[in-house]
Order: C-alpha cells, then structure tokens, then sequence
C-alpha cells in the first residue's frame, strides 16, 4: 500500500517549568493519498501538535514522520521551505498577511513558488471564483468577515494544487451557516483529488462527513474508524 | 526566473514600505537624525582639524644669529635644516628685514620709535624662523641646533621661551584629538544602537507574517528580501532628508561659523567633500537599513 504520510511511534514532550508535557505518545498511522481525515479530540488532546509536528514546525521527541517515504524531520532547514510547498494550511486565525489584500495573500504561495505572472493572474481568478470572493480581491483582511476570511485562507492553502492541506479548527471562529460553507468546500478540494486532513472538536462537522476519523485522547491515538463518528 | 523573483522582493518591499507609512516615517526619521549625527562627527572632526592646524601654524622658533652670516653660510645652515624630517617651512630674515618689520609693527608707537632712534643703527639680529610639522616637534630641532655645526653663529634660540606654550598645545590638540576620537566612537555606536532597534521594532511588528510566510513555503531570502528592501528605501529616504538639512544648515551657518573660526569656510568644504560626505550618509542610512533589517529578520526565521 502507497502511503502520503506515515506517522511511526511518534512522541513529543514539551518541557514546562514544573514538570514536562507529554503532547504526544507513541502516534502512529498513516494517510494514503486523496484521504480525508478528521483528527477530533479535546482542545490539549494533541491536534495542533500532530499538524505542527507534520508541517516540520516542531520537532518530535522521538519517531519519525514520513511524507512521501521522505523523513521530514531529517530536512535540513534551509530546504524546508520545498516540503511546506507540497502542503497547504489552513489555520483557525486565518493568519492572513494584513498588509496585502485578498488577491495578494492568494497569490503570494505562487510568488514564491516562481510562477509567471501570467498563471498567478489566471490561477488566483480561479480560485477566488471557487472559494466565491472575486468581488473582494482588493479588500485587505480587517474588512473582511471571519467566514469571508477564511475562505481566503483556504484559497491560499490551495492555490498551489498541495497534495495535502491540513486545517487547523478552519470552523472554530465562524457560524453554524460559515462552518457549512467552508466544510463543503474541504469536501469539494478532497474530491478534486487532494487530501485532506482537518484537525477539529465540532462534532456536527464530523458526524456530517462520514469520513475517516482519527480520536486523541491525552496525546494517544484511542480510535481510527473508516467511517467514524464523534465519540469523545 | 532570478530576476522575477528579485523584481517581486523589490516590488513588495516597496508596497509595504508605502503600506506601512507610520512604521516607515518612524524609521527614517530615527534614521535622519542617526546620520545627522555621523555627518556632524565628520564635520567637527574636520573643523577640530582645521583649528588644530591653524593653532600649530601660528608656533614656530627663531634662530638668531651673532652677527649677519655670508649667503653661503645661509645656505649651508638651510640645507642641514631641510635635512630635519620635523622641519616643514624655513624663512631668513636679514637684520634690514627684521628692522623694517620692526618699524612696520610699531608704527604708531613713539614710545619704541624714540628709543630705537636713541640706540641708533640696526640693533636687530638676523635670523631663521622655523616651523615644524606638528608642535611636538619642537624639541627635536632646538636638539639639533645645541650641536649643529653652526652653533657659534648662533647668539640665542627662541625655543625656551616658548617651550611651555608649544607643550601646552602639543597636550591640548592631543587630547581634543583623543576625546574627539572617543566621543565619535561613543555617540556614534549610541546612534547605531537607536536606529538598529527601531528597525527591529518594526520587524518584530510582522513576527507573525513571518511565520506565516515560511509555513506557505517561501525561501528565507524571499522573506528577508523585502525587509531588506524597506531598509534600503528607508535609508535613501534618510540619507536624501539629512542632505537636505545639512546643505541648507551649512549654506545658512557658514558666515557665522567663519566669524567665530577665522579662515574656515564650512560651506566650500562641505560642498568639495560632496562625495565623501554623501558616501558616508549612504553607508551610514543604507548600511545600517540592510544589515539590521537582515539581522532582525534572521532572528524570526531560526525555527
């Protein structure tokens, strides 16, 4: 079997002035391409740290993580920047650039990337048309609403065509009617072929999908069912 | 493919210079007044040198002579002075000189007139006047001439008499030229230090874009790049407002400061140094825009 992403017995323990934090202990699964997982668990449980751990942003205690049969946390760092390209992410504050407006944080993963004008202009256009902001291209971030930001997010996360994007509670700021919106629209990517993972506690967001859920408790891995359920 | 890249840095630095306007004003106006400070170093460092010089040239010690010497004796003595590395300059004054200088000087003065009359003849002494290069100098030459080979000629040397004033001023351009050095040094580093932290205030402002950026995958060069960017217009922009203000300010000064530092014209050696002066303001304003923005932004980037 073919695997995008391999977590092999991976741990890590945060030092803290008391006593150490065991973020995650001993996580192992895998992800094949064009999956769409949902990582549920408490806030603590150990989401971010799995996304943070996948993104190379941390560093595991012990383990290793593969992406692509590549050890990722064996890159150097000055070639980080190559694997985050292969991915998307989507953060629950959006963390979009204020300074720049819709169509310049879009196009800012391109620009980096090395695309021509030309196919930022028609790759942007598109995708602000999918994620339905084409009529707030100019508008900077503070004058958007927290769904119209997040949407941009996701544009961002999947201007490049990343063979994963990860989203960090994408639906942790925004409405019941936004939180659709943008869940569609995650279903909609995966379907286009590219795999998703979503690391999230809304329990009407897992139920509705149907999809293959991964339950932490603690740092552990306690469930991985095909077609789970939320059941903390 | 590099230079699109380096066209995209170039054009996101300038957007976000003009973006962040306040940020950026703040910027080159701790700059302006950083470079106003090193061009003011430079300036008074150039007119303790020309006061400096003007004092030393005023120093100088006679050799005087028992009676007329012959041409070739002149000539003689002339040459084994020049042969001195400290002598810079050499004048004979015959003994008709000196006495004409002398009536010259005291003209109006009846007195001296009166009694110059009553010794009658030429009571004055032919003499060398020397000038060395530097007042330390001095001593070395009044040295030489206690066992030259014209010392019977000699009737008396100037130099004990104006040992303590030479030696004064020997101490005192040294220690103007050490505390100036010092002081230079100091102020300089203070202004460094100011302007190096606003321009990493102003970064640390954007700490979390920076995260941002390298989580989306941009290369630390694509990061730092504009960073850089805004450094090196922010530092035109203070390098152009500080030339501004001293050509005015030196335009303006340059009558007054002449009449306090006779001789000194501030203006004419501002403007003949254009060049040096406009090197120094780049490297000042540039220099530190790229180097403390690219240090600034190293520090967010080591994850």
């Amino acid at each position: 079997m073919i695997f995008m992403i391999s977590f092999q017995k991976v741990s890590k323990t945060f030092q803290s002035r008391l006593k150490p934090i065991h973020a995650l202990e001993e996580v192992s699964f895998e992800v094949q391409p064009g999956e769409f997982v949902s990582i549920v668990g408490r806030s603590g449980s150990g989401k971010t740290t799995l996304l943070k751990l996948l993104l190379a942003e941390e560093d595991p205690s012990s383990g290793a993580i593969f992406f692509n049969d590549q050890d990722i946390h064996q890159i150097k760092s000055d070639k980080l920047h190559k694997l985050r390209r292969e991915i998307g992410v989507v953060f629950q504050d959006y963390k979009l650039f204020p300074s720049k407006t819709t169509y310049e944080n879009i196009a800012y993963v391109m620009e980096v990337m090395g695309a021509s004008d030309r196919e930022i202009k028609n790759d942007v256009a598109k995708v602000l048309e999918l994620v339905q902001l084409t009529d707030r291209k100019d508008s900077f971030p503070e004058e958007l609403s927290g769904g119209e930001r997040q949407r941009a997010a996701i544009a961002r996360a999947l201007i490049h065509r990343p063979q994963v994007i990860l989203a960090d509670e994408p639906t942790g700021n925004l409405d019941p009617y936004h939180t659709r919106d943008i869940i569609k629209l995650l279903v909609k990517l995966n379907e286009m072929g590219t795999t998703i993972i979503l690391a999230t506690h809304n329990q009407e967001v897992i139920n509705s999908l149907e999809k293959r859920v991964i339950t932490l408790e603690e740092g552990k891995v306690i469930r991985d069912e095909k077609k789970g359920r939320f059941a903390i | 493919m590099m230079s699109a890249a380096l066209k995209r840095i170039i054009k996101s630095g300038w957007r976000d210079f003009k973006r962040n306007n306040g940020l950026s004003v703040a910027t080159i106006f701790i700059m302006v007044m950083t470079i106003s400070l090193v061009t003011s170093l430079f300036l008074s460092q150039k007119t303790f040198n020309f006061l400096i010089v003007s004092l030393e040239d005023k120093v100088d010690m006679a050799v005087y002579f028992t009676e007329e010497p012959t041409n070739e004796e002149i000539l003689t003595i002339q040459a084994e002075l020049f042969h001195l590395p400290e002598v810079k300059k050499l004048e004979y004054i015959s003994k008709e000189e000196a006495l004409a200088k002398f009536t010259e000087r005291h003209a109006g003065e009846e007195v001296i007139m009166e009694s110059l009359a009553e010794v009658g003849g030429n009571p004055l002494l032919s003499s060398i006047n020397i000038k060395a290069w530097e007042a330390s100098q001095y001593a070395a030459i009044s040295a030489f001439l206690d066992t030259a080979s014209f010392n019977d000629l000699i009737a008396k040397v100037d130099y004990s008499q104006k040992k303590p004033v030479i030696e004064r001023l020997f101490s005192l351009t040294s220690n103007i030229n050490t505390t100036g050095i010092v002081l230079s040094i100091i102020l300089a580093l203070v202004a460094v230090l100011i302007a190096f932290n606003t321009v990493r205030i102003a970064i640390y402002n954007s700490k979390e874009e920076i995260e941002t950026m390298r989580l989306v995958g941009a290369s630390d060069w694509f990061i730092r790049g504009p960073f850089m960017v805004q450094g090196i217009i922010s530092g035109l922009w203070a390098v152009l407002i500080t030339f501004l203000i001293f050509s005015a300010a030196v335009y303006f000064l340059s009558p007054k400061v002449a009449i306090i530092v006779p001789g000194l014209n501030l203006s004419s050696f501002f403007f003949s140094n254009f060049l040096v002066i406009l090197l120094l303001q780049l490297a000042a304003g540039v220099g530190l825009g790229v180097i403390a923005s690219w240090l600034a932004v190293r520090k967010h980037l080591i994850i």
